[in-house]
């Protein structure tokens, strides 16, 4: 990890509750009461289930081979070994033993090859699907011993593997039901408002230290947080706005914590047309915004100001906010060098939901200040999807981007935003196929330097990640990287 | 009325396949596609591809269409897009939610619209009347939303008498938990729906008590109040009960809003998550069950008003 000083800190403060005990006797009967705004839209995470799947299923009721742990840290879970040949191209894994099913079937080689195929197959909704495609094939050559080679090496296998969930092969549809190993089974979903999870008897590892969890589901975040003020709720995973915590300030019956999001807000260009085409506007336009100011007007004293795609959460971070700091006065003279003496006029595709359409307003009227014109077309997120990132006709764009370790979409000429680089092209590959992991780092963090100098896309700032308990409720996950929410240290005293 | 009601059923099946027809061209018109929801940041085009190849939407509408009716036809409401299940099933499940909520709704709104509504017309000249047809107009003003938000900021948070939203995971299974989950969204329909009810009663009763034969019960010796319950209420009844089927039928519509703002897990709800999603089969499966829903109010307020006024059931009578 490379963390600036500050931050180390912050995040040392925000796992706090990890190590702290609970102040009265834990009691482990305590059935959580988590309160959500991302329901799943089915059950099944290669199935288009949504973020939602991940924060109620990861590790609680299905497991993988790896674990992305809270801190970003990847450590074996059902394989008790892993090794790898010479030429990086064959890893051999040796499954944990005793490990069973939800249904009591044993876990075998064939339900991780099944798994692993249900995630690369043609119908996989995943969108880990590409991550996986160097894959060539899996082998079972006894019950314990899977073998999976590879068309080239690939360092992030274990990391990638943590989103594979191991789905017992005899499980037919899953989009309603499970049949995983974790420490909890689904006891109850009703769509529309609840998943509730109950503690498996059989799980081969150390018993969670509650008795299972109810996780409801809101629309509106005023709802959310009505249901924790009235006690209905014990915590929630996400607040939305600084505004509402003034209501949990009390320490007594509240605690706030401020972990690492990977929820990126920026502003997406489309870099094959022009104006956008050209570094230097691209660069203007980085200097225009005070990123700052933006933060505070959003998330008040919360969050940070990115200065390049990559959260501190991934190993290749660094503090770039100094590359293109905030100058309206050499934005204008870039924007003349570039042939836009008097500026230009684009338009912005906004989703309608927050903080999009606020952020939209703020752009607006910086880059006013320079001389560019900003037209703001307010879209649905469905829109988005077909209009922006599938047909790619736009000129530019506001998204929040929650994935982990996604520095590596600008590898992708073909991505939505088009950015095409073939050095950035290359180093990407190249990391994939570093022997060691300070190699893929070092290689990742200097593609990330061009394409931060290059102004690939203009990144504003990184969400807090707020999660509001009742103070009596320790142990819970703050950072919910790849949107997890593990609930097997939650602890509830009385 | 044999002949009548053969009628009206041959009207509401043809509306129904109306209505199904003009849902099916308007959703398709709304920019998006339902592939969208099931993928990602980050899905290929190949996956795209795949995705609406499942969904169907790779296909011409007529194609879709044919799909549609032939379903139809065989009473299925087909799957929903997204969470890959019959969309019957969970359209009556949340029924379970909607049709309590309203129906309470309804009924409570009739207690307090009725015998206030004829207050207000009776005793027009007194205070207390012109109060009631103040209080309404001011309930005639003011959002649903902005309503059911009050009502849990006093009643939840700061008596905590009762849940601020939510409906129990498992239904019904524990009746007075449900109940308890309704009791705030109702009372929330409830106070605007009998704000409008109240006018209409009000104005209804206004018209019968300057009616000749009121003035002849009176004259034959009735008290007022006698001679509104004898002849009344029969006669203002007639346009109240058209208006009523109106008013049940908009408020199962309009519980969209409050099943938002107390997170029901209702009709309502279902219907907004299809349409943010594309989820044709969903939002299809609603609204078709939502207008034969209205449809049936529409024609069970025909059949009262005919059992009500006989000039209604044969145009001869009583001249």
């Amino acid at each position: 990890m490379h963390f600036v000083p500050k931050l180390a800190f912050a995040i040392g403060a925000a796992l706090a509750p990890f190590a702290s005990p609970a102040l009265a006797e834990a009691d482990p009967s305590a059935i959580i009461r988590i309160g959500s705004l991302y329901e799943p839209q089915n059950l099944d995470n290669t199935a288009g289930a949504g973020q939602g799947i991940n924060e109620a299923f990861n590790d609680n009721v299905y497991e993988a081979l790896f674990r992305l742990n809270d801190d970003g840290s990847v450590v074996p879970v059902l394989a008790a070994d892993h090794t790898v040949s010479e030429d990086g191209l064959t890893h051999t894994f040796t499954l944990r033993d005793g490990v069973t099913f939800h249904s009591g079937d044993p876990l075998t080689a064939a339900d991780v090859k099944y798994s692993i195929e249900r995630v690369t197959a043609e119908t996989s909704k995943s969108s880990r699907k590409n991550s996986l495609s160097t894959i060539t094939g899996v082998e079972t050559p006894d019950d314990k011993t899977v073998v999976v080679t590879l068309s080239a090496r690939s360092i992030s296998l274990p990391y990638n593997l943590s989103y594979v969930w191991v789905v017992n092969d005899a499980a037919t549809d899953i989009t309603a039901s499970e049949d995983g190993t974790g420490p909890y089974v689904l006891d109850d979903w009703k769509r529309g408002s609840a998943i509730s999870l109950k503690a498996f008897e059989g799980y081969w590892g150390e018993k969670p230290k509650n008795a299972g969890a109810v996780i409801s589901y809101f629309t509106e975040a005023a709802a959310l947080d009505n249901a924790l003020l009235t006690d209905a709720l014990d915590l929630v995973t996400t607040i939305q706005s600084p505004d509402a915590l003034a209501q949990f300030e009390d320490p007594a019956r509240y605690t706030i914590s401020e972990g690492n999001s990977t929820v990126k807000e920026i502003m997406a260009y489309n870099d094959r047309v022009a104006p956008f085409d050209n570094v230097k506007v691209r660069k203007a336009l980085a200097r225009g915004i005070d990123k700052q100011k933006l933060l505070e007007a959003i998330w008040g004293d919360r969050g940070m100001v990115l200065g390049s795609f990559v959260p501190p959460t991934d190993p290749w971070y660094e503090d770039l906010t100094g590359v293109d700091a905030y100058d309206p006065e050499s934005a204008k003279a870039l924007l003349a060098e570039a042939g836009h003496p008097d500026g230009f006029t684009f338009t912005l595709e906004t989703p309608n939901y927050d903080p999009h359409p606020i952020t939209a307003e703020f752009i607006k009227a910086e880059l006013a200040k320079i001389g560019v014109t900003v037209n703001i077309n307010i879209i649905t997120a469905n829109e988005w999807y077909t209009k922006v990132y599938q047909a790619k006709d736009f000129q530019a764009t506001l998204q929040e981007h929650v994935n982990h370790r996604d520095v590596v979409f600008y590898g992708n000429p073909d991505f939505y935003w088009g950015y095409d680089n073939a050095d950035v092209t290359r180093l990407i590959a190249e990391a994939e196929q570093a022997e060691t992991e300070a190699g893929h780092t070092e290689k990742l963090r200097e593609a990330n330097a061009i394409i931060t100098e290059e102004a690939a896309s203009n990144w504003f700032f990184l969400y807090p990640q707020i999660v509001v308990s009742a103070a009596n409720v320790t142990g819970y996950p703050v950072n919910g990287l790849n949107s997890q929410f593990f609930l097997r240290g939650i602890e509830k005293s009385n | 009325m044999g002949r009548y009601l053969l009628r009206r059923t041959f009207v509401l099946a043809l509306s129904l396949i109306a209505a199904g027809l003009v849902l099916f061209v308007l959703l398709r018109l709304l920019p998006g596609d339902p592939a969208a929801a099931l993928l990602g940041v980050g899905a290929d085009d190949a996956q795209i591809a795949a995705a609406r190849e499942q969904v169907g939407s790779d296909q011409p509408i007529w194609v879709q269409l044919g799909r549609f009716l032939s379903d139809l036809a065989r009473f299925d409401l087909g799957k929903s897009f997204v969470s890959n299940q019959p969309v019957l099933p969970e359209i009556l499940a949340r029924l379970t939610i909607t049709l309590p909520l309203t129906l309470a709704a309804f009924t409570l709104a009739l207690c307090l619209a009725v015998p206030l509504g004829i207050i207000a017309a009776a005793r027009a000249d007194r205070w207390y009347g012109a109060l009631i047809s103040t209080i309404s107009q001011f309930g005639l003003a003011v959002p649903v939303f902005w309503i059911g938000i009050l009502l849990v900021w006093l009643v939840a948070i700061e008596w905590r008498l009762l849940p601020a939203s939510g409906f129990p995971i498992d239904g019904w299974g524990d009746p007075w938990a449900a109940i308890k989950a309704l009791i705030l969204p109702v009372v929330t329909i409830a106070l605007v729906m009998s704000a409008s009810l109240l006018r209409y009663v009000r104005s209804a009763t206004l018209d019968v008590l300057g009616a000749d034969y009121l003035r002849k019960a009176r004259a034959l010796g009735e008290t007022q109040a006698q001679a509104l319950i004898r002849h009344g209420i029969r006669n203002g009844a007639v346009p109240v009960i058209s208006i009523l089927g109106i008013e049940l039928a908009s408020t199962l519509l309009g519980a969209v809003v409050v099943e938002r703002v107390f997170t029901l897990p209702g009709l309502g709800s279902m219907l907004l998550l299809g349409i943010q999603q594309r989820d044709y089969p969903s939002v299809q499966g609603v609204l078709l069950i939502s207008t034969l829903l209205v449809l049936l109010i529409g024609f069970a307020a025909d059949v009262i008003q005919r059992l009500i006024d006989p000039r209604l059931r044969d145009p001869g009578a009583g001249r």
